[in-house]
């Protein structure tokens, strides 16, 4: 039992890796389809990891062993982070580990590292980038915070595979608050993930870049680590939403059997095209904010967390009687 | 208008060219109290150059050039002190003046007595002590890359940092340093240094015969080629007394309006990308690539850079030009109309427009803005409503006019613009009279000097060419309007936040290789 539920863990990282530049292509996809342009095929994602992955990095010549490590440390973090979130499973050995709370300070740990790492070389675009990043960060994590507190008040857990049982087992409940708490979920993800309205991935204006910025010293292997860490980063919030707010076809405890699992990656591919195509959607009927608008941008998301803890506490007393 | 220099002795020549111009000779001491009195005219500063006149009559010429309403004036000051040339700098009353003193003294060694004297166009290429666009030198020369530092203007203070970018960008795009001295997000200061691309135009067409200098005019702005090459050909055309068939001029404005479509929805899909905004792009760049493709189809090049010759164009329109055209310009109305109500509309894309980049009416005037920048901060400054030269003479031209002067304001008027061209285009194509497109054009007499002056579609692009012995060329100077513009956006970006300025760029999008030379 012991080894399958660590073949069950292992495996999950693994799709995880596996599946995630898949995600990232499928909403680069759905992009170019909704501005009429012929898209790229699906296998670009792993095609520009291969291409990447073959060449031969160059480094800056005042770059300190923290720029080489730190790729290395953001991929690691971001398959930590994988292991943690119950995509497949909840009966999982590392979501033990940590909690929802832990997440995100590990979600911390890999842009500290990515903003040192920036900074390091001394470029004015790194350092430029990598305040920008932190701006967004520091904004982004109490909104996120709240989010996941809204949840934690419907199932008194800080867990994430707890939610999804405690979903799961009172699959009638509807809460308010989660309508609100999803909503500034989805805007703590397209501020995390470098997305339109916040960051443009797809800018080639160097002044205009948040996320790229950082970036732009690394080459080969280094930036194809990142860049997969990036979209590995990306599947996890997809996943953090899912355990959230759509848990439905996770295996959850006790439900161990094979076709359980069937199940539960059928679901996670589905509600991963629906999202990807929905991110694809925003991204593109929207034109990116002026960076000062930023603040604003969280500061709303952080509010509709709050407002679902309000109404929680407000209505959530009569729901549950 | 009557204006001081008037009065001179010898009084002052007409100029020939496409549109009214007159020359004034004026000495060392009139030079400066002609500029003062059109300065108090309000004349549109247009020109700065000079010329090497050592082996003829042993000075050094200068020479400026402005916009007055109903004309243009041409000053002409003879340096006669041929070991220290030196004249009084203009650079007090227009400031657009400035970067042109530098690049002449960087060309010919001609000096003013302005504070700013860092060279301009002479990037480590050249020696100090050499002048390339004196006569004596020789074009294959080479000098060994001597690298020197160029200042940039310090700003200090607390939290103050610069952020270097360019000359090489993350995009494919031409070559431009720009230094920004920031406080966190805000520029307070933003320097250009330009002339990367600076080929030697000026020496290149001295060594050209007459009948091929349209070739290298069509190709000194790649987004410009017709209205240089039509510039070049109007002052060649006005000083041989040459005609151009009426078919052959309708030709040229049809050419013309169609570069000018272009470019304008090239940039209305930029503008939309650097929003954030990448729809626009896609939607925009389909617009401009059929209207090459039609101009591939119709006029034998997507880009025009073979198409203005001398004495008319290079080839007539195939016959089934005109029902195709109209097909495509009903289209092409449509699709612009249904973008613009998308674009005026779009809360995100308006709120990255508005206010960014304000450019307003009183330092437009005094800094001498021109053309389509001008127009967006209410200057009313079109060459083809206010001197406009066959054929736009019966067109009436309507001009497209915004005030608030930022970027929303420059995308209107090109909007607006786009609209104007496709109602051109009609009326021209309607009124397309059958005939021959090309006349013979006979060689010029030596020393004789005549203007070019088209309204392109980032303004007015100015040839003057003086004819030396034999049919080849003596002097040419080309100038774009991007030498006025440019110090425009540096004004335009103060207070602006870093990442805006891609935008407010692309809103100017001003020329590099056109103002290089």
């Amino acid at each position: 039992m012991r080894v399958l539920t660590f073949a069950r863990q292992f495996g999950e990282v693994v799709l995880a890796i596996a599946i995630a530049p898949l995600f990232a292509g499928w909403i680069a996809q759905c992009r170019a389809w909704l501005q009429n342009r012929s898209a790229p095929p699906l296998t670009q994602t792993y095609r520009m990891l291969r291409k990447l992955f073959h060449k031969d990095a160059a480094l800056a010549v005042d770059a300190s062993p923290l720029f080489r490590t730190a790729p290395y440390v953001l991929f690691g973090t971001m398959v930590l982070a994988a292991a943690i979130i119950p995509s497949l499973a909840t009966d999982l050995p590392f979501a033990r580990a940590a909690d929802a709370i832990a997440l995100i300070g590990l979600f911390a740990t890999a842009r500290v590292f990515m903003s040192l790492a920036a900074m390091d070389i001394g470029t004015s675009f790194g350092t430029l980038g990598a305040r920008r990043e932190m701006m967004i960060g520091f904004l982004a994590e109490p909104a996120l915070l709240m989010v996941l507190f809204n949840a934690f008040l419907l199932y008194g857990s800080t867990a994430l595979p707890s939610l999804v049982d405690g979903y799961a087992s009172h699959p009638s409940v509807i809460d308010p608050s989660v309508i609100f708490a999803a909503v500034a979920f989805v805007m703590v993800l397209l501020a995390e993930n470098a997305r339109v309205p916040i960051d443009n991935p797809a800018t080639h204006l160097e002044l205009t870049m948040i996320h790229e910025a950082m970036l732009l010293e690394y080459s080969a292997r280094h930036l194809a680590l990142i860049e997969w860490a990036s979209s590995l980063k990306l599947f996890n919030y997809a996943c953090i939403g899912f355990a959230l707010f759509l848990p439905w076809g996770i295996a959850i405890h006790g439900a161990d059997g094979a076709s359980a699992l069937l199940i539960a990656v059928t679901a996670l591919i589905v509600k991963l095209a629906l999202a990807g195509a929905a991110l694809a959607l925003i991204e593109s009927v929207s034109a990116k904010l002026r960076i000062f608008r930023a603040p604003e941008f969280l500061a709303m998301a952080f509010l509709l967390a709050v407002l679902g803890l309000l109404v929680h506490l407000l209505l959530g007393v009569s729901t549950h009687a | 208008m009557m204006m001081e220099f008037d009065r001179f002795d010898p009084p002052p020549a007409k100029f020939p060219g496409n549109v009214p111009a007159i020359r004034v000779q004026a000495n060392a001491d009139h030079w400066f109290a002609a500029a003062e009195a059109l300065h108090a005219a309000h004349a549109h500063f247009l020109s700065l150059w000079g010329a090497d006149d050592r082996d003829r009559d042993n000075c050094f010429r200068i020479y400026g050039a402005w916009l007055l309403p109903d004309r243009v004036v041409v000053i002409e000051n003879a340096l006669r002190d041929v070991a220290n040339p030196h004249y009084a700098s203009l650079a007090p009353l227009f400031p657009a003046a400035s970067r042109m003193q530098r690049a002449v003294y960087d060309l010919l060694g001609i000096s003013t007595e302005e504070p700013d004297m860092r060279r301009w166009l002479r990037h480590d290429g050249w020696p100090e002590s050499v002048f390339p666009l004196r006569r004596a030198f020789d074009g294959n020369q080479q000098y060994p890359v001597t690298s020197e530092p160029y200042p940039f203007v310090q700003v200090e203070g607390d939290g103050v940092h610069e952020i270097p970018v360019g000359p090489v960008h993350a995009g494919t795009i031409e070559p431009g340093h720009f230094r920004f001295s920031v406080v966190g997000e805000k520029v307070l200061r933003l320097e250009e240094r330009l002339g990367y691309t600076h080929k030697g135009v000026g020496k290149r067409f001295q060594a050209m015969p007459q009948a091929e200098g349209h070739w290298l005019a069509a190709r000194l702005c790649g987004d410009s080629a017709v209205a240089f090459s039509w510039a070049w050909c109007a002052a060649l055309e006005s000083i041989t007394d040459t005609l151009c068939p009426p078919r052959a001029i309708a030709l040229r404005a049809l050419a013309l309006e169609h570069e000018r479509m272009a470019n304008h929805l090239g940039d209305l899909g930029a503008l939309g990308n650097d929003a954030g905004f990448a729809f626009g792009l896609t939607q925009f760049s389909r617009l401009k690539e059929d209207l090459l493709r039609t101009g591939a189809a119709l006029f034998g090049e997507r880009y025009l850079m073979n198409f203005i010759l001398p004495g008319g164009v290079a080839r007539d329109l195939p016959a089934h030009a005109s029902a195709l055209l109209s097909a495509q310009y009903l289209k092409l109305e449509e699709s612009v109309a249904g973008l613009r109500s998308i674009y005026d509309e779009h809360a995100g894309v308006q709120d990255r427009f508005r206010e960014t980049g304000r450019l307003d009416h009183a330092p437009a005037e005094q800094l001498g803005a021109l053309g389509l920048v001008a127009r967006a901060s209410g200057i009313q400054c079109d060459l083809r409503v206010n001197m406009p030269w066959p054929p736009y003479d019966g067109l009436q031209v309507q001009p497209a006019l915004q005030t608030s002067g930022d970027v929303a304001a420059r995308a209107q008027v090109r909007f607006d613009e786009v609209f104007a061209s496709l109602r051109l285009c009609r009326a021209l194509l309607a009124d397309l009279s059958a005939g021959p497109v090309h006349a013979a054009v006979p060689i010029a007499e030596p020393g004789s000097m005549g203007i070019g002056l088209i309204e392109g579609w980032r303004g007015p692009v100015l040839i003057v060419l003086e004819a030396g012995p034999e049919g080849s060329i003596r002097n040419c100077h080309a100038h774009d309007p991007s030498w006025q513009n440019w110090p425009l956006l540096e004004y335009a970006i103060i207070g602006n936040l870093v990442p805006d300025f891609p935008l407010i760029n692309k809103s100017f999008n001003l020329s590099y290789s056109g103002q290089d030379g």
